[in-house]
């Protein structure tokens, strides 16, 4: 790997673009921001002055009390679900960065690859179907039983699709974006014939479940998806040298040295892991990992030292900026996130392509 | 039977509330009763109105239409899509609900902040209307004016059932949900299958469950004699005229006799306390119109 360091085909420093490190600080304080402004919001009316006391207690400087409202909603239901939107916006704007690396190509989203439509198809067999081949299944094992099929589904759809990519001992990106094509338009033929043979109330469900929602965070799954996404994000940083060898053209990545073909295995396993883990938690929430690595590369530049983390951060800013407007703007209902995701960030983005466009 | 059902429903509230002149004068919360109450489903709200606990409501979900100062109250959302915190942003000591309210782990957070949550199951029969009345007249400290309640409704049941039997012809109606594209219609197990039957008619669809699309040819097949539609549904599609030239109709009995009864979408499938006066309207309807 050390040749590498000689091949970084983008220039360091170019005026009008953030520096890597003032990208990285960037993305952290935006990060940071939403964070503290999510605690802040929500339907139940906690007070700045309660937030910092259920703090206090919550770190176990102030003896906690029994059964406080403000204590068990913030610690209960607000701050897991805080923890789920940064966990979600990671890994969706993480595993955006690495497909349109992978594909070179900006129009490339996780869900081509196939773990979406899979994740979709198996949480709505589950919805439909789980009654006859997972019975008497408690209502609270019922709830995780989606979350693990919908896991799977994603795993399973996504190694189809990269089997059907295999051609002359290497993975053909161009099959794998046909394949990926193919079967996600099976996947939705497949969703929508349980569509018609669901009730009234499943097919609530699957609507309900395709337009995601940080609703059901727990925190036994906000540590279950918390921990894969650290994982994959663990594993994708390490695929940028690789990534921006390959934004040359595989040949000469390969004469560079680089391992091609293991990028490519360990792009799509991330991505599976990553995207899989937060949609069988919180359903589909679309468009943040399209637009956050645009946004990264349009601010930064395209090296995907700076593009993967920052697109992680940036991800993981939308998502909780777009579930804290979710939660409080039909209060006490909650719209859902999916919905949020394009109305903000589409605007913003537009807004953000006009101002630079020059630098498309 | 009077066509004009708002005109039944007041009398019905008032009648409910002149039996029941102690907690209807105050308003005043019992001792034993919870004092900050959700209720999620429309029957159910119409039976914490019924038993003068309207006081104790804070909030109601988007089913609860009627009575009309329901709408006036906090609306939590959809009662399938809940928000944890926005429940117990209202500070309720109980939620009431049927088993169609959820998502699960929604209720499970709303138990673990310490409030009390009640479902009642919901399997379109008779008893589903009592177990209503009977769970909010618990919650709400009012058994003894819930047992009242349940009284009268047994008695009007009794009676709208006497009617129904007295009956001899019993017609073939078919439910359709919506229009869009094939009309979506009422098979077996569904609220309206229930409700055909308390009236003293047959579901036209036997061959499946729930809701279905049906084609033009099995609508052809099905023959019902009369068609029931919610208002909320013609009124979508632009009027009675306009249903009437959905080409799928026209091979149908009903066609030529244009019988269509079309009720208030909540007050005819709600399963609350006016499910003996739906029953009784449509009873009355159906056979009319069929004569």
């Amino acid at each position: 790997m050390s040749g590498l360091a000689v091949v970084q085909p983008f220039p360091r420093r170019v005026p009008g673009r953030l520096s890597p490190r003032a990208a990285l600080a960037l993305g952290l304080a935006l990060v940071l921001w939403a964070f503290v402004w999510g605690s802040t919001q929500g339907a139940y009316a906690i007070t700045t002055a309660q937030l910092w006391q259920v703090l206090l207690q919550a770190v176990g400087a102030v003896p906690a009390p029994e059964n406080a409202p403000e204590y068990l909603v913030f610690v209960n239901i607000r701050l897991p679900r805080l923890l789920m939107g940064v966990a979600a916006g990671a890994g969706l704007g993480l595993a955006g960065a690495l497909m349109q690396g992978l594909f070179r190509n900006p129009l490339a989203d996780p869900g081509l690859i196939g773990v979406s439509s899979g994740a979709a198809l198996a949480a709505a067999l589950t919805i439909v179907l789980g009654s006859y081949f997972l019975p008497d299944m408690p209502r609270t094992l019922g709830s995780w039983s989606l979350v693990i099929t919908a896991f799977g589904g994603g795993l399973v759809v996504t190694a189809l699709i990269y089997g059907l990519a295999q051609a002359d001992g290497g993975t053909r990106i161009g099959l794998m974006l046909l394949a990926g094509v193919a079967v996600n338009a099976l996947a939705l033929a497949g969703l929508g014939y349980l569509n018609f043979i669901s009730t009234d109330e499943q097919l609530r469900n699957i609507q309900m479940w395709l337009l995601g929602s940080l609703g059901g965070a727990r925190w036994s799954a906000v540590a279950l998806v918390g921990s894969l996404v650290a994982v994959a994000c663990g594993l994708g940083l390490a695929l940028a040298r690789p990534l921006n060898a390959i934004a040359l053209g595989e040949a000469q990545a390969a004469l560079l040295g680089v391992p091609v073909e293991r990028t490519k295995r360990l792009a799509v396993l991330v991505t599976a892991l990553a995207v899989g883990a937060v949609t069988a938690a919180t359903g589909i929430i679309g468009f943040i990992g399209l637009v956050a690595p645009h946004w990264v590369r349009l601010v930064a530049g395209p090296d995907h030292r700076v593009v993967l983390p920052c697109s992680a951060l940036l991800g993981a800013t939308l998502v909780l900026a777009a579930d804290v407007v979710a939660r409080t703007i039909v209060k006490p209902a909650e719209l859902p996130l999916g919905v949020l995701t394009a109305f903000i960030g589409v605007p913003l983005f537009l807004a953000m392509l006009r101002q630079f466009r020059s630098k498309v | 039977m009077p066509r004009d059902t708002g005109l039944i429903e007041r009398r019905h509230l008032l009648r409910g509330a002149a039996a029941l002149p102690l907690s209807f004068a105050l308003g005043q919360v019992h001792a034993a009763g919870a004092a900050r109450i959700v209720s999620l489903g429309g029957a159910l709200t119409e039976v914490v109105y019924l038993l003068g606990a309207r006081s104790q409501l804070v909030g109601t979900d988007t089913t609860s239409l009627f009575p009309e100062a329901a709408l006036k109250t906090a609306k939590v959302g959809y009662m399938r899509q809940l928000s944890a915190e926005g429940l117990l942003s209202l500070k309720p000591d109980a939620v009431v609900g049927t088993t169609e309210a959820g998502p699960p782990v929604v209720l499970d957070q709303v138990r673990s902040a310490g409030v009390r949550v009640e479902l009642v199951k919901a399997d379109h029969t008779w008893d589903e209307v009592q177990r209503k009345v009977a769970t909010v007249g618990r919650v709400a400290g009012r058994e003894r004016e819930a047992t009242a309640l349940q009284a009268d409704l047994d008695a009007q049941w009794a009676a709208v059932q006497k009617a129904v039997a007295a009956a001899t012809r019993r017609p073939r109606a078919l439910f359709i949900l919506s229009h869009s594209g094939s009309p979506m219609v009422a098979g077996t197990g569904t609220a309206a299958d229930a409700l055909i039957r308390f009236a003293g008619g047959t579901n036209a669809i036997t061959q499946f469950a729930g809701y279905r699309p049906l084609t033009a040819e099995a609508m052809a097949s099905a023959a019902p004699e009369v068609l029931l539609n919610s208002t909320q549904g013609i009124e979508a599609l632009g009027g009675e005229a306009a249903f009437w030239q959905r080409p799928e109709l026209a091979l149908t009995p009903a066609f030529r006799r244009k019988a269509l009864v079309a009720m208030e979408a909540s007050h005819l499938l709600g399963f609350g306390p006016r499910l003996p006066a739906a029953v009784r309207e449509l009873h009355t309807r159906m056979q009319a119109i069929t004569a």
